[in-house]
């Protein structure tokens, strides 16, 4: 009987302890993920319904030093006023363009093209009939410009290949005041979509001589943002930061009168929508008429649509307001008004 | 010279260290800073995140995900059906490169629909995973056990007990028809060979792509040929020649075992994350389909005298290994453990085929008559994998 050859064993036994290390490597990496358990937490609801399940929200807060959407719901631009010899008054903006990185949900960073650091941009605002100047500045990394809707000359666009500001250069923009309503700028450089997806939109604001009945203004622009460059959105939202108005509900008093700056300013989604819970307002197309185009509790935009709501809410009490196309309130575009009762708050 | 002599083995140890000692140099100087730079772009991190395995609990969806990329990823936000959802991520948001974490949803799925999830990370990227059909995934519990053991003793112990059956029937064939059915097994083993590289080349498809699936099944593949070998022919070296059939039908025996093994693993974990309904109709193509690998058992002992107890030993070893793999494929993470027993299944068959037709020169082994018993073989079990499209 031959003996067993030993000559091939160190072989056979280096080869099994390969196999067997691998094994047992991939064994421990592939069970570390199953070994943390959490406990989950409960919510106790009505009749010791557990809430947990039903939270459709998303989790943690952003950093509001950056970027402040309760900031953008009220302030505009400052600007400075010159008389003109003719009497008009000339009202100067500067306004320059920069790339910012911003927290579009908590956790969530997107490298944003902004004019002056925020997205939106800001609030443009003056009386009808001023003659504007905005000095534009091009501090970001690539050819931009403002496109301002409303009545301008030819070389006032900012849509033309021509009229590209470059990087580091600085373009004066002039017009009139004209006509009274909610308007918009945006860049016009190319590609369009993405420049405007980027955050470079803000809302041009033209009131009427008379002024407005008294009211507590509000701006609101809806957005959104495809962070993974798929074009689609991901995340839908009121002033950018996806939730935020949940998380911060906006303080109004018992029927007073609530103006808000609607616009939409949403790239790859044909419409958008704005809804009030428990209340109805007059809805003014582009802000141009004086009379209401609707009594109604919902508003559908299209791109770079926009109008004015005017509201008042009579119960207290914490109200949502949302898109009623429900996927983009599911994805961040939802929001809570509390509304303080009328003898508190006075 | 003396010296040199004596220190041989420092020496030697030096020499060996030597690259190693320069390799830590070399990481060390990369790291530090310095050539780094040359190979800094302003590409963002690349960032791949894998789910390995949903569980579904009452009013609760678990993800266990790894990093399978090559830098640090940040779980941002979780999205449910297009809809961004409350959810806690242990033990960390942030995975460093094969980290593994889990991700805790209560939400409220409902049992038979799909549901998509979408892990949005702190760039903005997007990592979607989908639950084909939610069901609530078995605890390891007495009647879950039982309930695998059912399903590994259909799909593999009674298909193989039941092929084996067919023994009487072939030993009563004479020479020429034990010698085709010699090759119609080949046939069948051939397409088991075929069968489990393409499945898993398809389970590797679905694996994080740092764990070089294909290299994982080709690892258990010419590992098993390579062990088996050596084993036979130290037996054949210790016996002076392999006895008869016996070896060969322990041997086949053995590789289909590890294939069931293997097949019982993808069962297992597919039928627990709701991929794999294993309806009558599927347990039946089973049945028929693994019927055939209990003939390819017996073939090789039509000459010998083999005793009861030995045919229920083959049958046990070829057909129980499916009972385990279903244990451990719905009980813990298995796609890797799938893979390898895929892969050392097709070396141990591709082993028993190489013996099979080495038994006889080339000119015999090719015979026409052999040749087209193998095809009818593959046929035979091409035929009856229509069965089990699912698997």
């Amino acid at each position: 009987m031959p003996k067993l050859d030993l000559s091939r064993l160190p072989f056979f036994l280096s080869f099994l302890s390969v196999l067997f290390g691998g094994i047992f490597l991939l064994t421990a990496t592939f069970l570390a993920g199953s070994v943390s358990a959490i406990v989950p937490h409960t919510l106790p609801g009505l009749n010791g319904l557990d809430l947990s399940p039903y939270r459709m929200d998303m989790v943690g807060d952003v950093d509001s030093s950056r970027l402040n959407p309760d900031k953008y719901l009220t302030d505009t631009l400052p600007s400075s006023r010159r008389v003109l010899p003719d009497g008009r008054t000339l009202r100067i903006f500067e306004v320059y363009a920069v790339n910012k990185e911003i927290e579009i949900a908590p956790g969530v960073f997107f490298p944003a093209w902004t004019y002056n650091g925020q997205v939106p941009g800001p609030t443009l605002r003056a009386t009808e009939g001023e003659r504007i100047r905005v000095i534009f500045k091009n501090l970001g990394d690539r050819p931009h410009s403002m496109h301002f809707h409303g009545f301008h000359s030819a070389d006032m666009d900012g849509s033309h290949l021509h009229q590209l500001v470059p990087p580091q250069g600085t373009f004066i923009y002039e017009f009139d005041a004209d006509p009274v309503g909610l308007h918009l700028y945006h860049c016009h450089a190319t590609p369009l979509t993405q420049h405007i997806h980027n955050g470079l939109y803000g809302l041009w604001i033209v009131d009427p001589q008379e002024g407005r009945p008294p009211a507590r203004e509000l701006y609101m622009v809806m957005n959104g943002f495809d962070p993974n460059f798929d074009e689609e959105n991901e995340i839908y939202a009121v002033n950018t930061v996806a939730f935020h108005y949940n998380r911060h509900p906006i303080l109004v008093k018992q029927n007073e009168l609530v103006r808000i700056y609607l616009a939409n300013l949403l790239e790859f989604d044909q419409i958008n929508s704005f809804h009030i819970h428990a209340t109805f307002f007059d809805y003014y197309p582009t802000g141009t008429q004086k009379k209401p185009r609707d009594f109604t509790d919902t508003v559908i935009q299209g791109q770079a649509e926009r109008g004015i709501v005017e509201v008042r809410f009579p119960y207290p009490g914490d109200f949502m307001f949302h898109a009623h196309k429900t996927e983009f309130a599911e994805r961040g575009w939802m929001g809570h008004f509390r509304v303080l009762p009328e003898k508190a708050s006075k | 010279m003396d010296k040199e002599k004596n220190s041989s083995l420092t020496t030697q140890l030096f020499f060996a260290l030597i690259p190693l000692i320069l390799l830590a140099g070399v990481i060390y100087v990369l790291l530090s800073g310095g050539p780094t730079k040359i190979f800094q772009t302003d590409i963002p991190p690349i960032e791949k995140l894998h789910v390995l395995r949903h569980t579904l609990e009452k009013d609760t969806i678990l993800l266990d995900c790894i990093n399978s990329g090559p830098d640090a990823v940040t779980i941002a936000q979780v999205m449910v059906r297009g809809a961004f959802w409350y959810h806690e991520i242990s033990p960390k948001r942030t995975l460093n490169p094969l980290e593994t974490a889990r991700v805790l949803i209560p939400y409220p799925w409902n049992p038979g629909e799909p549901v998509g999830i979408v892990l949005l990370t702190s760039t903005g990227l997007t990592f979607d995973y989908e639950i084909e059909v939610a069901s609530l995934t078995p605890k390891p519990s007495m009647v879950a056990f039982g309930r695998f053991a059912m399903i590994g003793v259909y799909v593999g112990l009674i298909p193989v007990a039941l092929g084996i059956c067919w023994f009487p029937f072939l030993r009563r064939l004479g020479k020429r028809g034990v010698g085709f059915f010699l090759y119609l097994t080949v046939g069948l083993l051939a397409f088991l060979v075929f069968d489990a590289v393409t499945e898993g080349l398809k389970i590797a498809e679905n694996m994080p792509s740092n764990f070089h699936g294909p290299a994982l099944l080709a690892l258990g593949l010419a590992g098993a040929y390579l062990v088996l070998i050596g084993i036979e022919t130290r037996i054949q070296e210790k016996r002076g020649g392999l006895k008869g059939g016996i070896l060969l039908a322990w041997l086949i025996a053995l590789g289909i075992g590890l294939h069931n093994l293997g097949e019982g693993l993808a069962i297992g974990s597919a039928y627990v994350i709701g991929e794999l309904t294993l309806g009558a109709m599927l347990v039946i193509g089973f049945t028929i389909h693994n019927a055939t690998e209990g003939i390819a058992i017996v073939v090789p002992l039509l000459k010998e005298q083999p005793k009861l107890p030995s045919l229920i030993g083959l049958g046990l070893l070829a057909g129980g290994p499916t009972i385990l793999g279903c244990w451990i494929g719905a009980f813990t993470y298995s796609q890797a453990w799938s893979l390898l027993f895929l892969g050392i299944g097709a070396g141990a068959i591709l082993q028993v085929i190489f013996i099979i037709m080495g038994r006889q020169t080339l000119s015999e082994t090719l015979s026409l008559i052999n040749i087209f018993a193998m095809i009818v073989g593959y046929f035979v079990m091409y035929g009856t994998s229509l069965l089990v499209g699912a698997s």
